[in-house]
């Protein structure tokens, strides 16, 4: 056992150090990693010397890159993010649990369930195969026009259920994936023990299901939280609206810029956690496969 | 009194593959029964009916006087009272051995998180895997792991237990530790009915073998008979095969 532990050890070190290394340099060795060091600063002067000598990059500096513009909008487009924030934080619940009924029913069987499989199927076709932004715009300026008492007018609350709607059948689709990756033999194993078919979902197969999912559910994450700002074209003021607003006043562009730095902010570190994730579970299925 | 199990004319096809054609069988309390047969001669779709895991097609199965192919009955019920073994484990492996062993009897038999707990600890330690109970099952042998598994089945207190080549999934050296649990269960007085392809094993244990050949029973009898002097020309010919690859 002590063995064991020590190869375990090893395996959490190794993979970090050798990650950036792999990255910069497949090939191996401190000779491969100052070339890719050299090669990657090359191209990247290549990059920028190509975009600064272009005819109009005076131009494009003036409206796109201008500081003065950027602390000028920044403060105004950080609240309207926050806008964002909630919007994804609040679809994301939703959509984590109304997928995870749309997977369930369509992994029910029998027959008799074909009516609630079939409902689940044209559901997740359906609401993958239409533009997002029509969704939102069908919904958006559709539902407050019914006029319906009790019916909310508010563009961003529409904009929320759009969101849910589209998400949830993608969402559906990757809890759906993990479900099957169940092996069959865990639901004989459960119902041999005499659990109902509802216990063994509930504490045999969504467990391991959902744990396996967690990275392309985050990835789904990260394709939400860019998402909110399709609300913005309800006229929600979110961070692209103001940052919209912004360039129709001073006819310059940095607004959008900082809009974007801001989105990148909170999505890559997302994506980053999303590959440590995918990683740590590598490593941990490879480590008991040795074990096994 | 009624015998613990009694199968009559069970047939069980899967799509136009007739699996078991004609199963007659009685096992009696106490009673261990080898079933003995190549690959593919339907000895674990037996059992696998026996515990309703499979639907069959026409017969009945009666266990302890109830019968429980009969329209309406409660499969989850049924299956509480009968244990199954499978030759890959299928331990839990989001599970600890305890959460493994308890799981059952907490949301099947309804019984409290402290009872389960202990009485999950006792049997562990009876099979010697007691500094195993906060371990996961992909940190165990494969022998522990089928102990586990043995213990999981127990756990729910069955009248019957079904093992289904449960060391054929073993590296040779790990086989022994779980035949030996397998012995003590049978010393203990637990009716069993083992598929199995240790005929040294099932030469020492059972009570009755069973030969069974595209999916019929084609010889039963005491495992001295059976392995001395088959009757049938094709359990000889099964039987040199296993001598000749030297597993008896």
């Amino acid at each position: 056992m002590a063995s064991e532990g020590d190869r375990r050890a090893g395996l959490e070190v190794e993979p970090r150090r050798s990650r950036v290394i792999a990255a910069l340099n497949p090939g191996g060795g401190s000779r491969g990693v100052a070339i890719a060091l050299v090669s990657t600063a090359v191209f990247l002067l290549a990059v920028v010397f190509a975009i600064t000598h272009a005819p109009g990059w005076h131009e494009v500096k003036r409206t796109f890159f201008d500081w003065a513009y950027f602390k000028a909008s920044l403060p105004e487009i950080s609240r309207a993010f926050l806008l964002n924030v909630k919007i994804f934080s609040i679809a994301e619940c939703f959509i984590l649990a109304f997928a995870l009924f749309l997977a369930v029913l369509r992994s029910l069987p029998g027959p008799v369930f074909f009516p609630l499989r079939a409902l689940a199927i044209v559901y997740a076709d359906f609401f993958r195969g239409v533009p997002t932004i029509l969704v939102i715009a069908i919904l958006g300026f559709g539902a407050p026009g019914l006029q319906m008492s009790g019916v909310p007018t508010s563009t961003t609350f529409w904009g929320i259920v759009a969101l849910v709607l589209v998400y949830s059948a993608y969402v559906s689709e990757v809890y759906r994936a993990g479900i099957e990756s169940v092996h069959p033999s865990q639901e004989a194993a459960a119902r041999s023990l005499g659990l109902t078919r509802g216990q063994t979902l509930r504490k045999v197969i969504l467990p391991q299901a959902v744990r396996r999912v967690i990275p392309p559910l985050l990835n789904d994450f990260i394709g939400l939280q860019k998402d909110t700002a399709l609300v913005g074209t309800l006229g929600a003021v979110e961070a692209f609206q103001q940052s919209s607003i912004d360039t129709n006043a001073t006819f310059n562009y940095t607004a959008y810029l900082a809009a974007a730095l801001l989105f990148v902010a909170i999505t890559i570190p997302l994506a980053r956690f999303t590959d440590w994730l995918i990683a740590r579970d590598r490593r941990r299925r490879q480590a008991a496969g040795v074990a096994g | 009194m009624s015998a613990a199990l009694e199968i009559a004319g069970l047939r069980k096809s899967f799509g136009r593959t007739l699996v078991l054609k004609d199963i007659d069988l009685i096992v009696g309390e106490h009673e261990v029964v080898c079933l003995i047969g190549a690959s593919g001669s339907g000895k674990s779709t037996l059992l696998r009916c026996l515990n309703l895991l499979e639907p069959i097609d026409a017969g009945r199965i009666v266990v302890a006087g109830e019968e429980i192919t009969r329209r309406g009955v409660d499969a989850n019920k049924v299956r509480r009272r009968i244990g199954i073994v499978f030759q890959s484990f299928n331990l839990f492996p989001h599970m600890s051995v305890l959460a493994n062993v308890t799981l059952a009897p907490r949301l099947a038999l309804g019984r409290g998180k402290r009872e389960a707990e202990s009485q999950a600890r006792e049997l562990l330690g009876r099979f010697g895997l007691s500094d195993k109970i906060e371990a996961y099952p992909d940190h165990l042998s494969g022998g522990q792991q089928q102990r586990v598994a043995i213990v999981r089945a127990l756990a729910m207190q069955p009248q019957l237990m079904l093992l289904d080549e449960v060391t054929s999934a073993l590296d040779p050296e790990l086989v022994a530790e779980v035949l030996e649990v397998i012995g003590e269960l049978a010393a203990g007085g637990m009716t069993m009915v083992i598929a199995t392809h240790e005929m040294g094993f099932a030469r020492d244990i059972a009570t009755r073998v069973c030969f069974l050949d595209d999916g019929v029973i084609l010889e039963e009898g005491p495992p001295e008979r059976i392995f001395t002097t088959p009757h049938e020309e094709r359990t000889r010919q099964f039987l040199e095969r296993i001598v000749n690859a030297h597993r008896l």
